[in-house]
């Protein structure tokens, strides 16, 4: 096998190999601790507004959907109006959620989930886990832009 | 060999390991859904008691943590939240025996179970329509090696366990209560 001309698919192989591997191995320390502007298109997908003022109640029906979701739940602070926790099984799974106001009537919980070493950045999970809190909520989920 | 006959193969398939490797691990679909085990593990981890007194309820379930010998790590009154942890040995007569007769065979180091890492979350809610108070307990633990790498990472669901927890925190109440 001598790399040349006649070989051009594994020549190419190899450069996508060597160009692929570069790709995915070299974000900076700085990328991933700030984040890319990927983070930026997270929001929507990890935010629903509800149309209720009571923070109190609001988290702790976030903690009771979270613990129905097999979390543990590890911190929660009312004032800052933020819950943490992990799922374990077999994998690592963390979650913190955060509620604020928006206007006069809404409340905005937003949701950003960790897989063992990495940031959730896939819609879907995050749309079981509304779907699950809308049920709990006895209140529908909107969409934030 | 043949597959160099075939250099696309290999094109599909080196990039498709390299790519694979680059997404690292993609979260289970199941992760965030319910299934058929969530209200069966509710009940198992839920009870209610008649009492409309929350501050005094955590504080029950504070004592018990301690009685059990976990460390308090974390509480919310606020919410009704409260995280207690303890670590303990994860040594394994068995294992240990195993690796022991793999070492002296073959000659080979078995890394066995080493230390777990025990948590124990109490979610207390008041439901003030009937003046009840329900208390969620759920437990979990991470196994590491004696090369220090988690081996076992889990919700703990022995219905056991729960009964027992919430055995004593009948009795602790009623401690409580009677103030002893």
């Amino acid at each position: 096998m001598k790399f040349n001309s006649k070989s051009p698919f594994l020549f190419l192989s190899l450069a996508m190999v060597v160009f692929a591997m570069q790709g995915c191995a070299t974000p900076t320390t700085h990328e991933r601790m700030l984040g890319g502007e990927e983070q930026v298109k997270l929001r929507s997908m990890q935010s629903r507004a509800f149309d209720t003022t009571d923070k109190e109640k609001t988290l702790r029906t976030v903690i009771a959907t979270m613990q129905d979701l097999g979390f543990i739940v590890e911190k929660a602070d009312l004032l800052l109006g933020t819950v943490s926790g992990t799922k374990l099984a077999g994998y690592s799974l963390r979650l913190t959620v955060s509620v604020r106001p928006k206007g006069d009537s809404q409340l905005i919980v937003r949701a950003s989930a960790q897989y063992n070493i990495q940031a959730v950045e896939d819609p879907k999970p995050y749309q079981d886990f509304f779907a699950s809190l809308e049920k709990a909520m006895f209140l529908t989920a909107h969409n934030v832009d | 060999m043949t597959i160099f006959k075939y250099p696309y193969l290999i094109w599909f398939l080196v990039t498709g390991l390299v790519f694979s490797g680059c997404a690292g691990g993609i979260i289970p679909p199941e992760a965030l859904q319910w299934n058929q085990e969530t209200l069966k593990d509710r009940q198992l981890q839920t009870r209610k008691f008649d009492t409309s007194d929350e501050e005094k309820m955590m504080s029950a379930c504070a004592a018990l943590l301690q009685d059990l010998g976990f460390i308090l790590e974390e509480s919310e009154t606020k919410l009704g939240v409260m995280l207690g942890t303890k670590d303990r040995s994860a040594e394994d007569a068995g294992q240990i025996a195993g690796a022991v007769i793999l070492a002296l065979l073959l000659g080979v180091y078995v890394p066995t179970d080493d230390k777990q890492k025990f948590r124990a979350s109490v979610v207390t809610r008041s439901l003030k329509e009937s003046n009840e108070i329900t208390v969620r307990v759920t437990f979990q633990r991470v196994v590491w090696n004696t090369q220090g790498r988690v081996t076992t990472s889990e919700a703990l669901t022995d219905p056991k366990m729960y009964t027992e927890f919430f055995t004593k925190l009948s009795k602790a109440i009623f401690l409580e209560a009677h103030e002893i």
